[in-house]
């Protein structure tokens, strides 16, 4: 290729460029999708898609008036996790806790502190179990802190209770066990597949329903150019959104981040390279912006949400959607922001995670590139 | 002009050009079928047929942007078929709808051109000054594209196709959806170009009469070129066979117009500045005696005259050649007889005097059923409606005539109450829309752009629903579908899959539906853009026949020779009504009245010319 060819190749890729960049700060869609989207998923997730259980209101029956049922109250009281309120009786606590005031019952009978010094002393926990989830973390939560209390009583009267086994728990990476370390990262693949995948699929139909692409390939430009001046706007409003997401993150929740900065960079930029190459993969075979958008939304979106692992545990999966989950880059992504956001680099996982990730970039972006010509069909 | 020397180089050669779409039925649509093209340096050639005559195509594949199923092309002495981009620094375009980025500024947009086709920063400083010269854009470089009006739009599609020096361009449809204003004032800035720059033109134009502009004129109809030449040449089908009668005292202008087209022997007849244009056909049985008969009112063919004499015998032909072909089989071929003849015949003697409009409510005692009162409708900023007033007496023929984007179709939806309106009175067969728009609805048939037809349901399932949905029962129900079918001649298609139907029967199926509960006004939204010219002339005939049947019509239309079939009109532009009248009227308002065929477009234009004069002066006085 000359010198001239060249120059004047850059020279079109410069200006569709600028034209890309300037149409997308014109449209007020592409600047909510990507700073205010970032936030307000961040927002969302971190306030209101909360896996964890906090100040949980229990209701603590106080049969036993005892200063060791007292103290059992104080546990409860103390606790991060348990919102006591003591009543009197039995019916009592059902009735709040089939009103919905409370979701829990803690039953301490009158002769709780009289089977404590007899070596079998139990507590009834009562929970309401509409959500599943939630009332096996409350319960979780009881016997967190009735063996604490135990071992705490232990410790000060020096007396000790026969306890066949006692379950000791090492909490790993997550050390303050809150699911908004891993949901919020996990956003961080959301935010990039709707920036990378939806909006060029988008603008790309666009242009065909809006017939500009007709007049663009009667010029010289190549259908290369028109693929690269597509990737690098959008690419700088990913990397944009990235930053948003990151330091909402950082400010708002204090997410750890325990792995380095240019390695999170770096494969956040692969993945958008991988949701670009997927839009605009889309966008080769679809000419209306619905179709477009409804494609992106069924072959990126949707699978990036449920099926990387961000929400759900691939490991908890049936079979065969384990085995779909791999073709799906969501996956490797979200294994890497979890890795990066709460264990560190950690090479072993960083390394196939993102050699995937790179093979993924190199199949769309390349199919893109043979699939784009400058013809009306 | 006539035709340059015939030493000059061939700039595009077309040979033997077949293209044909799969039509998502499984089968395929013939989009061309054998096309052979020649044009030469230095000539302006017209592309002219009706929306689906395959001129689209053909100049796409020209520009190499659609593969050819067969054939040759040769553009600049390059194969087309081979290296479809060879020409691309040599030719410019300007496909359909202007092809702007409408988020860029008007700079912006001719900047993007001027890059992606390499111009010089020394040629740009030379060259911008002259286009905006040209198109009168300077003062608009930092507007959006987006907010240009269409001819705006229009002009800066060509400024950015003319950025290159291009030995050739190619404008598809340039003048489509822009006011006749814009139209010719972008016609003498082609002619001007064509004549300073060695420039050589192939443009494509639904509108007959534009083709007179050009040196050479391929007359396209259902994908095959019906002629070529002269303008005078094709005029030329129709030399000493077309006429101006006068219509009798007694019967209107349309009226003699339908009678006319029912006969064998008529090639055209169209409503003229009062009288009727006649062309008869060549060869028909005892043509001889006839035309010796009125050879006193001969007059000089135009184009559309010999178009439409060549049209009537391709017709003939398909029909001869498809005898057997039935409605139900639709491809290319058999669309031709939407707009055929028979059908007009049957329907102009069937179903008389069984329309008898029953739902007219309290009318005026001077037969007022539509009053429009200083009526206004805002969109935001916007005033699509800017105090409009007009009447519509019962039984008439009411236009609404304006370029896109005069805000007819805003009146018209108001109107049919289907848009609430933001100040004014509007009564509707005696029904005040802003209380009563229900009750309005019932006494109003409404025809929209696009008719809406269910098309998964058949045509008789699409009869039966409309009939519920008017709230026919019983008798009455039976007796109405029954009309329906006779007067539009449907009784072949009832089980037939309304989607699969060609689009002269669901325009047909669409009025019948909207006539169901013999509404006392029917109203029809633009029903004959993208229609052939002799589905637009069937569709005038039955209108006419409508009217005389007491039912008032109001019909909205940008082909401003159409208004010559109504009894009276308003012209309508920006929101605002420029003139009202009947026909007759409106034609005085022209430049020269005294011009025998001073036309609608020349009042309308004079008008609007007059209407900047006055802005001007307004701006300059204050």
């Amino acid at each position: 290729m000359s010198h001239k060819t060249k120059l004047s190749k850059l020279r079109r890729i410069t200006a569709m460029s600028r034209k890309e960049a300037r149409q997308m700060m014109r449209d007020p869609s592409s600047i909510a999708l990507g700073i205010i989207l970032p936030l307000l998923l961040i927002l969302l997730f971190g306030y209101g898609l909360s896996l964890d259980a906090h100040h949980v209101p229990v209701a603590v029956v106080m049969e036993d008036h005892s200063p060791v049922a007292q103290s059992v109250f104080g546990a409860f009281a103390g606790s991060r996790y348990f919102q006591p309120q003591a009543v009197n009786s039995m019916v009592q606590a059902n009735k709040l806790l089939t009103a919905g005031t409370v979701d829990g019952i803690v039953r301490l009978r009158h002769d709780f502190s009289r089977n404590l010094r007899a070596g079998h002393a139990n507590i009834q926990f009562t929970t309401n179990s509409i959500d599943a989830n939630r009332a096996r973390l409350i319960e979780n939560y009881a016997s967190g802190v009735v063996s604490a209390w135990l071992a705490q009583r232990e410790l000060t009267h020096g007396q000790h209770y026969y306890q066949p086994v006692t379950i000791q728990q090492y909490i790993w990476f997550n050390r303050s066990l809150d699911s908004r370390y891993f949901l919020i990262p996990g956003l961080l693949v959301l935010i990039m597949t709707l920036i990378g995948a939806l909006m060029t699929a988008l603008v790309v139909a666009r242009e065909w329903e809006r017939g500009t692409f007709e007049s663009l390939f009667a010029t010289p430009v190549q259908p290369g150019e028109i693929v690269i001046s597509k990737i690098i706007p959008y690419f700088c409003l990913g990397m944009l959104g990235l930053a948003v997401a990151v330091t909402a993150a950082r400010m708002l929740f204090h997410v750890p981040m325990r792995g380095s900065w240019p390695v999170l960079i770096l494969v956040s930029a692969l993945y958008l390279l991988v949701a670009l190459g997927m839009g605009l993969l889309i966008s080769t075979r679809t000419k209306n912006q619905f179709i477009a958008s409804q494609a992106a939304l069924l072959l990126t979106f949707l699978p990036a949400m449920m099926l990387s692992g961000f929400i759900f545990d691939i490991r908890s999966m049936p079979p065969a959607i384990q085995a779909i989950t791999f073709v799906l880059p969501a996956r490797y992504f979200v294994a890497l922001l979890q890795t990066l956001f709460l264990a560190g680099d950690i090479w072993s996982v960083i390394l196939p995670n993102a050699a995937v990730l790179v093979l993924m970039a190199i199949i769309f972006l390349g199919l893109t590139w043979r699939l784009t010509i400058k013809r009306l069909v | 002009m006539d035709s340059a020397a015939p030493a000059s180089e061939l700039i595009i050669h077309c040979r033997e050009l077949h293209k044909s779409f799969p039509n998502g039925r499984g089968g395929t649509t013939v989009a061309l079928a054998g096309v052979s093209l020649e044009v030469r340096r230095g000539l302006i050639v017209a592309l002219v047929g009706p929306d689906g005559a395959g001129k689209t195509t053909l100049i796409r594949l020209i520009m190499g942007l659609l593969p050819t199923d067969s054939g040759d092309i040769a553009v600049l002495g390059n194969n087309i078929v081979q290296h479809p981009f060879a020409v691309e620094s040599d030719v410019s375009y300007m496909p359909q709808k202007f092809g702007l980025y409408e988020d860029l500024t008007v700079q912006e947009n001719l900047d993007l051109y001027a890059d992606l086709h390499g111009v010089s920063a020394l040629d740009r400083q030379e060259r911008y000054p002259e286009l905006f010269a040209m198109t009168n854009l300077g003062r608009f470089t930092r507007r959006l594209a987006g907010r240009l009006s269409g001819g705006m739009k229009q002009k800066l599609g060509l400024a950015c196709a003319l950025v290159q020096s291009p030995q050739l361009l190619i404008l598809d449809e340039p003048t489509v959806g822009v006011d006749p204003v814009s139209r010719r004032e972008l016609w003498a800035i082609l002619l001007n170009l064509v004549k300073t720059r060695s420039l050589t033109l192939l443009i494509s134009t639904p509108y007959l009469e534009e083709a007179e502009f050009c040196n050479q004129a391929m007359v396209m109809y259902q994908g095959t070129i019906l002629t070529e030449g002269s303008p005078q040449n094709v005029a030329d089908y129709a030399r000493g066979r077309t006429f101006r009668i006068a219509a009798p005292p007694d019967i209107k202008p349309r009226q003699l117009v339908a009678k006319l087209l029912s006969s064998p022997l008529v090639a055209d007849a169209v409503p003229e500045g009062g009288n009727v244009r006649l062309v008869l056909k060549a060869d028909a049985p005892g043509i001889a005696e006839i035309t010796a008969a009125v050879n006193g009112f001969v007059i000089e063919p135009h184009l559309a005259d010999g178009f439409m004499v060549l049209l009537r015998q391709a017709v003939a032909k398909t029909q001869t050649e498809a005898v057997t072909a039935t409605v139900g089989g639709v491809s290319g071929r058999s669309k031709v007889e939407s707009g055929g003849i028979p059908a007009v015949q049957a329907s102009s003697t069937s179903g008389e005097g069984i329309l008898r409009p029953s739902t007219v409510a309290t009318m005026h005692s001077d037969n007022t059923v539509v009053q429009v009162h200083d009526l206004v409708r805002k969109f935001g900023e916007f005033v699509a409606v800017n105090h409009v007033n007009f009447e519509i007496r019962k039984g008439e023929i009411f236009g609404l005539l304006g370029p896109n984007g005069a805000g007819k179709s805003t009146t018209f939806r108001m109107l049919c109450g289907l848009l609430p309106l933001t100040s004014g009175t509007l009564r509707v067969a005696g029904y005040d829309l802003r209380h009563a728009r229900a009750s309005a609805r019932q006494a109003v048939g409404y025809v929209a752009q696009k008719f809406s037809l269910y098309s998964q349901l058949s045509v008789q399932e699409n009869l039966a629903f409309f009939a519920s949905a008017y709230g026919l029962r019983g008798g009455r129900r039976k007796q109405r579908m029954q009309w329906a079918i006779a007067e539009f001649d449907l009784a072949n298609l009832l089980s037939k899959i309304t989607g699969g139907i060609p689009d002269g029967y669901k325009r047909r199926l669409a009025m019948a539906c909207a006539l169901l509960h013999e509404p006392a006004i029917l109203f029809l939204d633009e029903p004959t853009s993208g229609v052939d010219p002799l589905a637009r002339r069937e569709f005038w005939q039955r209108i006419t026949a409508m009217a005389d049947q007491g039912v008032t019509v109001v019909v909205t239309t940008h082909f401003m020779e159409e208004a010559e079939y109504c009894d009276r009109m308003v012209i309508m532009m920006n929101g605002r009504v420029l003139a009202g009248g009947t026909p007759t009227q409106i034609r005085k308002l022209s430049a020269n009245p005294e011009k025998h065929d001073g036309t609608i477009e020349d009042a309308f234009i004079q008008v609007v010319l007059e209407e900047q004069k006055a802005a001007l002066k307004a701006s300059a006085v204050a």
